[in-house]
């Protein structure tokens, strides 16, 4: 029974539309981890801005973003935009936003922690020897906070990875929509094919996320004793 | 937005809101009972079981809850392991969480100084003893913080246990959307329901951990 299982797996193009699908939650994932990199240094800048009510916005946003469970947040996009500003977006699309918006918020956090953890004799010093601001914070500055920054920054990577598992839920066809579809086509001839994809789809999450998070260990204890 | 649709919604979302958050405590419950013996495992290096720990939580962190799910609920019965959903959600939130709690006990243990579990061990009191009078009230205050973001982490986890077909949150206000198209006051109330079961936690924790700053621990 579990040969014909592991069978239906290799056969016509079902393990290649495996990979296809999780390929689509991958490029989600990517594409709002980039956005939320840029993003994210611009919000963690704000968050130390002199405006007091500038700060209490930041402030508002990101607990509300923090405190929400993601899924809330698609659901909110997905079926409240369409809804309130007519905008149909697409499922993809509606998860990159939501995406982007918490990385946004949880980098933001965490480059706003790594900034204040950067003495603040290393700005005077800067300035002693004449740097201009710009020079200072691309010389000085921003180097040190992204060494300590990275290894909190690739956790985040892989929390966002894990958490794209959940565009299924809004209609995006990724790698459990698919896994859904070959257990459906063959549950009469070998019904033990549900295992066997649950198992796929789940190691392949592991072996894309482990790395992710080895290396971080690494550059943790790194940068622990570097400094 | 409507409110009367509002208010004739409102049971529904509180029976789902309750459900989440029994389901949540027990969830959170094991999650914490398992991290507990996970992170003694680890602290102890138990010969063969610490290697089967250290297997446990990478698996665990490193994939989503949702897949966990969906394998211990349409996989596992085609190896004649059936649960009910209830059941299937709180061993997916005990797998996913005891990984997460482990990680946070075992800070709490390497932050002790050997030298108390070794004084305990001169004053003549049990290996048992050394845990429970020493080393856990010790540990239990250096990872508070983490316990309790875990916690907050849980209860937000729980929002996709529409799959295991739950009556949650989620599957309230999908219903509510797919099948009436009350759209604005469904989300509405999803958002508010959120707020309320997350909202005072989280201000209690923070009020919590706050105070704890002030805590020095006597080493």
């Amino acid at each position: 029974m579990w040969q014909s299982a592991i069978d239906v797996l290799f056969q016509g193009r079902n393990a290649i539309r495996l990979l296809e699908g999780l390929w689509v939650t991958i490029r989600i994932a990517l594409i709002s981890i980039a956005l939320s990199i840029l993003l994210g240094m611009l919000f963690g800048f704000l968050m130390k801005s002199e405006r007091r009510l500038v700060r209490f916005l930041c402030k508002i946003y990101l607990e509300f973003i923090r405190i929400m469970p993601q899924l809330v947040l698609l659901f909110l996009v997905y079926f409240g935009l369409a809804r309130t500003l007519q905008l149909n977006l697409s499922g993809e699309s509606a998860s990159i936003l939501v995406f982007t918006l918490w990385g946004t918020a949880e980098m933001g956090d965490l480059f706003r922690g790594a900034l204040e953890s950067i003495p603040k004799h290393q700005y005077e010093s800067g300035m002693a020897l004449g740097f201009t601001n710009r020079q200072l914070y691309v010389q000085v500055i921003l180097p040190q906070t992204i060494r300590r920054l990275l290894p909190q920054a690739m956790n985040l990577v892989t929390r966002m990875i894990k958490t794209t598992s959940l565009v299924v839920l809004i209609g995006v066809v990724e790698v459990v929509k698919v896994g859904q579809q070959i257990i459906e086509a063959t549950r009469l001839t070998t019904p033990g094919t549900a295992l066997v994809v649950y198992s796929v789809i789940f190691f392949l999450y592991f072996m894309i996320c482990y790395p992710i998070t080895r290396i971080a260990k690494r550059l943790e204890q790194s940068v622990e004793g570097g400094s | 937005m409507d409110l009367n649709v509002i208010q004739q919604y409102i049971p529904l979302y509180v029976e789902a809101a309750i459900l989440t958050v029994r389901l949540a405590f027990f969830g959170i419950l094991g999650a914490t009972v398992v991290g507990l013996m996970c992170s003694l495992i680890q602290y102890y290096h138990f010969p063969i079981l610490h290697r089967f720990v250290n297997g446990y939580v990478e698996l665990s962190r490193n994939t989503p809850l949702l897949i966990q799910l969906f394998f211990l609920y349409f996989g596992l019965p085609k190896i004649g392991i059936v649960m009910q959903s209830e059941t299937c959600a709180i061993v997916g939130l005990i797998f996913l969480g005891g990984s997460y709690m482990t990680e946070a006990f075992r800070s709490g243990f390497e932050a002790i100084p050997k030298i108390q579990e070794e004084s305990g061990l001169c004053i003549g009191l049990k290996k048992w003893q050394v845990i429970i009078y020493i080393l856990l009230p010790q540990a239990f205050l250096v990872s508070l913080p983490a316990f309790l973001a875990n916690v907050i982490f849980l209860i937000k986890e729980t929002s996709v246990f529409s799959v295991v077909a739950l009556a949650d949150l989620m599957y309230v206000a999908k219903d509510l959307i797919g099948l009436y198209y009350e759209t604005e006051e469904a989300l509405f109330l999803l958002v508010v329901s959120y707020l309320i079961i997350l909202l005072p936690i989280s201000i209690l924790f923070t009020l919590v951990e706050r105070r704890l700053k002030h805590v020095a621990i006597g080493n």
